[in-house]
């Protein structure tokens, strides 16, 4: 028979562990939100002469996020898989909002300026968006691969691209200036690491949520009504 | 107790990386990018739900077997720690497949992953041994 315990003193161990772990999830998202924490900047230098970066929506939209991107860059994956939909289905489609995509590649890593140099030549068909989407789905395959350009290769078909275009426009290497003029304008803007935004006036640092930028943009709105 | 815990531990570790997946926190707290490149893959989900999810249902389920293990009128039967075992047996088997993908795969390594890996293996050792030392007990 069994012997009866008391197991009052456990319980009450097991809920301080509860309450420890499920505060520092709650420190994490709100050391997270310090350090997208947002700081006034200059408003962005976009030359009429140079590139403008890759743009969706609306030339009316009240609003413009320019986000700042490494394709090899994790959070920036996340950003483009979790949130980059309702950006465009929900703040894009009902023109609240344009998106100015930015190349920004890091300079550790190796294969990124591969992947912007296809993108911009996927935009040269405009098929920039559709294949800025591939890379960051399929950012974990083409990353480590032994053959990036290979895979690279097999998302512009994907994208219906014109392969003969697309292989001249590689070959040619059209578009390493403007990738190189995005980077330094991004750095003339201050940014640092990526992906960073800037949504009226504010330029805010890490993958956001939905709900961060619709405020974000909220914000910006009240702005533009003043 | 010592399943208890450890379950417990896992279902906060589970908890973490699935609130990352559905976009709750910004960023996971990670050595490197291996954690972000992990989750992000395709091998994340598993028929469709993030498997950091599955990871809480499966800890949950441990967490509550062996509340029920540890309660008077079980403390003697095999019932909880043989279900302690089989579920813990299919967690050790899945997560030595993710460390696999991991190794030979993704070439990416996602610590709070392999961490679960640990916990699983440790809740499923202590299981069986449970498991065992209630049926030698109970011999004749």
């Amino acid at each position: 028979m069994a012997q009866s315990r008391n197991l009052k003193p456990f319980y009450i161990g097991l809920a301080l562990i509860a309450i420890g772990g499920l505060a520092a999830i709650w420190m994490a998202r709100s050391s997270n939100a310090a350090r997208t924490a947002a700081r006034e900047v200059d408003p962005v230098p976009v030359s009429a002469a140079g590139f403008e970066g890759w743009v969706i929506g609306s030339d009316s939209a009240p609003v413009e996020i320019v986000e700042y991107a490494d394709f090899e860059c994790g959070a920036c994956a996340h950003f483009s898989v979790l949130t980059g939909p309702d950006i465009k289905s929900r703040l894009v489609a009902s023109g609240r909002v344009r998106w100015r995509f930015r190349d920004f590649p890091l300079p550790g890593h190796a294969n990124s300026p591969l992947a912007h140099h296809a993108a911009a030549c996927a935009g040269e068909q405009g098929k920039f968006w559709d294949m800025m989407d591939r890379i960051f789905y399929n950012q974990s395959r083409w990353v480590r691969d032994r053959r990036p350009d290979r895979r690279i290769k097999e998302y512009a078909e994907a994208v219906g691209l014109d392969m003969g275009q697309y292989g001249d426009c590689m070959d040619e290497q059209r578009y390493v200036g403007q990738i190189e003029a995005s980077r330094q304008e991004g750095i003339a803007v201050g940014i640092g690491s990526t992906p960073s935004f800037v949504i009226g006036g504010l330029l805010v640092v890490g993958s956001l949520p939905y709900d961060s930028v619709v405020s974000l943009v909220e914000r910006a709105e009240r702005a533009a009504e003043q | 107790m010592v399943i208890a815990v450890l379950a417990l531990i896992g279902l906060l570790l589970a908890l973490y990386l699935w609130l990352w997946k559905i976009g709750v926190l910004g960023a996971l707290a990670c050595f490197d990018e291996g954690c972000e490149t992990v989750q992000l893959s395709e091998h994340a989900q598993f028929l469709g739900i993030p498997v950091a999810f599955l990871g809480v249902l499966a800890y949950l389920a441990l967490l509550a077997l062996s509340l029920v293990g540890i309660q008077p009128r079980w403390v003697d039967r095999w019932e909880p720690s043989a279900g302690l075992a089989a579920v813990s047996a299919v967690g050790v088997a899945y997560s030595a497949y993710l460390t696999y993908l991991e190794a030979e795969v993704i070439h990416a390594w996602c610590q709070w992953c392999v961490v679960s890996a640990v916990l699983i293996t440790l809740i499923f050792a202590v299981a069986l041994g449970g498991l065992v030392s209630l049926r030698r007990a109970q011999r004749p």
